[in-house]
């Protein structure tokens, strides 16, 4: 467990400074507001509405989709990179990671996720 | 709380604390001069110049400058180009909603004196000095990048000489 403790010291540390951070500067910097600073950025036009809007929830879905093809490109890149020294094997792995991910994409358009509805 | 604005004026009183406040006024008027970022508020033909002296060619990120395109976190608005009457109130705004302490700089003879419109034109507004305090006017049609860059030094220069008690 003692090891742990570390981790836990940094946490504490961590947190700790980023609340010093806040706290401080709070403490020291002026503070001057007034009505037409607080309100809403919108270009300098008058703000129409409220700026807490509803998201559609379908959205959710699209973004799940993105997330799996993010991770992906995420993978790729060091790969790509580091291309010239794996040689083949690499290559195969590589076609089959896509190609399990590509099968995903393919059942989530077979269920119907990509049509707007 | 603003600790910053209170405590130099306290800790002056005492002998010897002069040497509080002009380290404290040296740090924060250095550092502020060299990064002036200025807010995008280009209206017109002035912007190209603008632009230009943003890119690469004349590197404006030498002086520290930055755009933003947020007023908050701006401490500079570079008014470049034409402010028509519609357009003043919202430039007024744009600066009521960046945080002290705040500068401008009029970019071209529009904003300096109504430029080409002087004479003619009821829709301009003759001079942005009548919507908002300005530090430094920069003449031209439109004005060279290096002039833009002699206006931006001047302001530095400015900037240098201000205390913290004189933010506003």
């Amino acid at each position: 467990m003692a090891e742990y403790l570390a981790v836990l010291i940094f946490m504490a540390v961590g947190i700790g400074l980023i609340l010093f951070t806040f706290f401080f500067a709070r403490l020291i910097r002026p503070h001057n507001p007034y009505p037409a600073k607080v309100q809403n950025y919108e270009c300098a036009e008058k703000p129409v509405g409220d700026s807490w809007i509803r998201f559609n929830n379908r959205f959710y879905i699209f973004a799940l989709m993105f997330v799996v093809f993010d991770v992906e490109a995420i993978f790729l890149f060091p790969w790509a990179v580091a291309f010239g020294q794996l040689g083949l094997f690499a290559l195969v792995e590589m076609i089959i990671f896509i190609l399990i991910l590509l099968f995903g994409l393919y059942y989530a358009w077979k269920k119907g996720v990509l049509k707007w509805v | 709380m603003g600790l910053i604005k209170k405590v130099p004026a306290y800790i002056e009183k005492f002998p010897g604390g002069g040497i509080v406040t002009t380290s404290l006024n040296y740090v924060f008027s250095q550092s502020q001069a060299s990064s002036l970022w200025y807010l995008l508020f280009g209206t017109a033909c002035c912007a190209i110049e603008l632009m230009a002296a943003g890119a690469s060619r004349y590197d404006f990120d030498r002086l520290g400058m930055i755009f933003r395109a947020s007023p908050r976190q701006a401490d500079l608005i570079i008014a470049a180009g034409t402010i028509t009457k519609k357009m003043a109130p919202r430039l007024r705004l744009l600066y009521d909603q960046m945080a002290q302490p705040r500068y401008v700089i009029a970019m071209g003879g529009c904003t300096v004196k109504g430029g080409p419109f002087y004479y003619d034109s009821y829709a301009v507004e003759k001079g942005i000095d009548h919507i908002v305090p300005v530090d430094v006017y920069i003449p031209g049609c439109p004005p060279r990048p290096e002039s833009l860059y002699e206006g931006c030094l001047k302001l530095q220069q400015k900037v240098k000489g201000l205390k913290i008690q004189d933010w506003s």
